[in-house]
């Protein structure tokens, strides 16, 4: 006699020659795209078999399996089943609408067959032998329905508590998953964790191609999930234990080991909003899509250069996402409007989107996922936290190095820039504090408050910026009603000064200058004087000079005059004594030489 | 088989069968199990019922999408439509005590 079953297997095996089904050199993996898992597994879920997905009372077990369906709907054309034993059709669409899944939609447009199970313990009678054909004949008919590729048990184990004999269940079982196989479906199948295995009944005898186990813990008092593949048949796998979310865009593991550094990088520079900041990272400011991380003591100015830094990205005219979780937006615009930076226009035309929720509202991994959203929905261009430490708060210090390494990843591969606002406790910023997070940041400016003179001043200076020429100058960081300034601190012998220090030194440096001026004024009327004094003595000697010319011009003069006389005496008496010329001539030299001598 | 009257033996009985019953066996071609719970059944309603009673037999293998609506998993399967509540029975309905308790269909004898 032909059997149902048998009948029901060649009905199967018609079908078998889909190429899902095909054995090939290397396991077919089937992708689930849920964010991480498919990293983790190197490329996902083993394809045409059957996957166990084990993990305690609310870990997260459908929520997998069902954006497993829903990302295989949408995003790889795989039709599938959700075979649900615990929840009702319309109670599964509910609870997953809210992680954006339009379930309903896929129902409606038969990319997803839900068929509910209802299985209330203790109401079946049985009586006699029994097979489960009639899970079988549903199975096949949701699949060939819509020619599903995937297919959800959630949760089998149902069945053990509305079925008494556990000899012909464990059989069934064993049927089903042989099964699934031969029909060719990629199959998840979800089960609760068992005291010492690692499900309650065991099914992880029958499932041995790949278990995925989840759990969720509590360590100081915050929860997290975590994820970890415990089994993978034929395919390398990362054994470690990953975390995992649960966001409002569905599940996201974060496989921080596996996280590839080969995002591309871009040497466009952009503005701080502050010039002389600008000037002072090579005249250019930072480089398009790097980390710059920003820390400080409290009250030194880091929310005013981080909204700089938002003013300066949406006047060129592009969208900046300022996550805030210290501040409202309104606290910020308020506060920004004393020093004139108004980010309200932008805020209206839709070029800045504010964030703010307060760190302790939820899990660290709750705050990643709506972070990536928002990112993801938003498309900005620069991205600010602010600050990233009291979100860090939320988490372990493994964890929330591992946020932000995955945050940072993501904000890189998009060439988004973004500005991490890190608080730093104590008198002076600490750097250890940050030790850890700065290596995965670009660029570290660091706001320091100097005391002194009784007064509080600050100070800023890059610590570091990768690829850029950069002052190693200390600038005293100004914030005035007309907004910021970076000016030159005076340093002298006596170190940095500050504020009215440095006013007080400058001060004094103008009035020394200033008698200075006047001492050089004064010695120069003095000199002024001397020299005319002997521009005065030197053209009264020349007047001298000349009365003794005239002089000796006139006693010459008077000496030839005189001579002539006498010459023309003597001729004159030579002539009246009839005396020769010559000799009367020599004869007057004579007497002319005897004379002068 | 909607006949009149008939009356049976004890007045519990008779309270019960003033309503049709409406019976469905949900079986998988035929195999064993269905053929021993569908031959199980019909002695059971005879001795119970008699009259009164209305058997549908319903075959997966040429109606599979009917798997759903009476929430089959097991073959065979007896589901009692009416009078309300549902009850269901599955197996090949070999052993008659618990067929009776889960139908609600206290022997005559």
């Amino acid at each position: 006699m032909l059997l149902g079953i048998s009948n029901l297997r060649m009905k199967t095996t018609k079908k078998r020659g889909r190429p899902a089904a095909a054995p090939a050199k290397l396991l077919p993996k089937c992708p689930t795209g849920i964010q991480g898992l498919d990293e983790i597994t190197g490329g996902g879920l083993p394809r045409g078999r059957p996957t166990l997905v084990c993990g305690g009372a609310g870990c997260g077990k459908t929520l997998l399996a069902t954006e497993f369906l829903v990302r295989g709907a949408t995003d790889y054309g795989e039709p599938g089943v959700l075979m649900a034993f615990e929840e009702t059709e319309a109670e599964l669409k509910a609870n997953v609408a809210s992680l954006g899944f339009d379930l309903a939609g896929l129902v409606r447009r038969k990319q997803i067959v839900i068929d509910y199970v209802h299985l209330e313990p203790g109401q079946i009678q049985e009586s006699g032998d029994y097979d489960l054909e009639g899970l079988f004949v549903r199975l096949n008919h949701a699949i060939d329905s819509i020619g599903a590729k995937r297919v959800v048990l959630d949760t089998l184990e149902a069945l053990f508590a509305g079925l008494r004999n556990e000899a012909i269940l464990r059989a069934e079982l064993r049927r089903l998953f042989r099964w699934l196989k031969v029909k060719g479906v990629t199959a998840v199948i979800t089960a609760e964790r068992g005291d010492d295995q690692l499900t309650r009944h065991g099914l992880e005898e029958y499932v041995s191609d790949c278990v995925i186990l989840l759990d969720h813990r509590v360590n100081d008092q915050i929860a997290t999930r975590h994820l970890r593949v415990v089994k993978y048949r034929g395919a390398l796998h990362g054994t470690n234990e990953f975390p995992f979310l649960i966001g409002a865009a569905g599940l996201s593991v974060l496989p921080i080991t596996s996280l590839g550094l080969n995002h591309k990088v871009s040497n466009e520079r952009i503005g701080t909003g502050i010039p002389r900041l600008d000037a002072m990272l090579g005249g250019r400011g930072f480089f398009r899509g790097s980390s710059i991380l920003l820390t400080g003591t409290p009250g030194t100015g880091k929310t005013i250069i981080a909204a700089n830094f938002a003013h300066a990205a949406c006047t060129r005219g592009e969208r900046c996402l300022f996550f805030s979780f210290e501040e409202s937006p309104d606290q910020i615009i308020r506060n920004l409007q004393s020093i004139g930076l108004r980010l309200e226009p932008f805020v209206k035309s839709g070029l800045l989107r504010f964030h703010s929720a307060r760190p302790s509202l939820y899990g660290l991994e709750m705050h990643l996922a709506t972070m990536f959203k928002d990112i993801a929905q938003f498309r900005p261009r620069t991205v600010i936290v602010d600050p990233i430490t009291s979100l860090m708060d939320a988490g372990t210090k493994f964890e929330s190095k591992a946020m932000v390494t995955r945050l940072v990843d993501y904000l890189k591969a998009q060439l988004i820039t973004s500005l991490f606002v890190s608080l730093t406790q104590g008198g002076h910023a600490l750097q250890q504090s940050e030790a850890a997070m700065s290596s995965l940041m670009d660029s570290w400016l660091l706001l320091q408050d100097f005391q002194g003179n009784g007064e509080r001043n600050r100070v800023l200076y890059v610590l570091k910026a990768r690829g850029m020429a950069h002052s190693n100058q200390i600038r005293e960081f100004l914030i005035s009603s007309r907004g910021v300034d970076l000016v030159d601190a005076y340093i002298g012998p006596s170190g940095v000064l500050t504020g009215s220090a440095r006013a007080a030194q400058t001060a004094r440096e103008k009035a020394e200058a200033l008698a200075g001026q006047l001492e050089a004024g004064r010695r120069k009327r003095e000199l002024e004087g001397t020299r005319q004094a002997l521009e005065r003595q030197i053209s009264g000697l020349r007047s001298e000079y000349e009365a003794s010319a005239v002089e000796l011009r006139q006693i010459d003069e008077q000496v030839r005059t005189q001579t002539r006389l006498l010459t023309t005496g003597r001729t004159e008496l030579g002539r009246l004594r009839q005396a020769d010329i010559s000799a009367v001539a020599g004869a007057r030299n004579g007497t002319v030489n005897r004379r002068g001598a | 088989m909607t006949r009149k009257a008939v009356p049976p033996a004890a007045s519990a009985i008779r309270r019960r069968a003033a309503k049709l019953w409406q019976l469905r066996l949900y079986v998988m071609d035929q195999t064993p199990n269905s053929v021993a719970a569908l031959s199980s059944l019909r002695r059971l309603c005879e001795q119970c019922l008699k009259g009164h009673y209305r058997i549908k037999v319903i075959d997966l293998l040429k109606h599979p999408q009917l798997a759903r609506g009476d929430q089959i998993l097991a073959v065979p399967t007896v589901v009692r439509r009416l009078p309300s509540p549902v009850r269901t029975v599955i197996g090949s309905l070999a052993d008659t005590e618990r067929v009776l308790i889960g139908l609600d269909l206290r022997a005559a004898d």
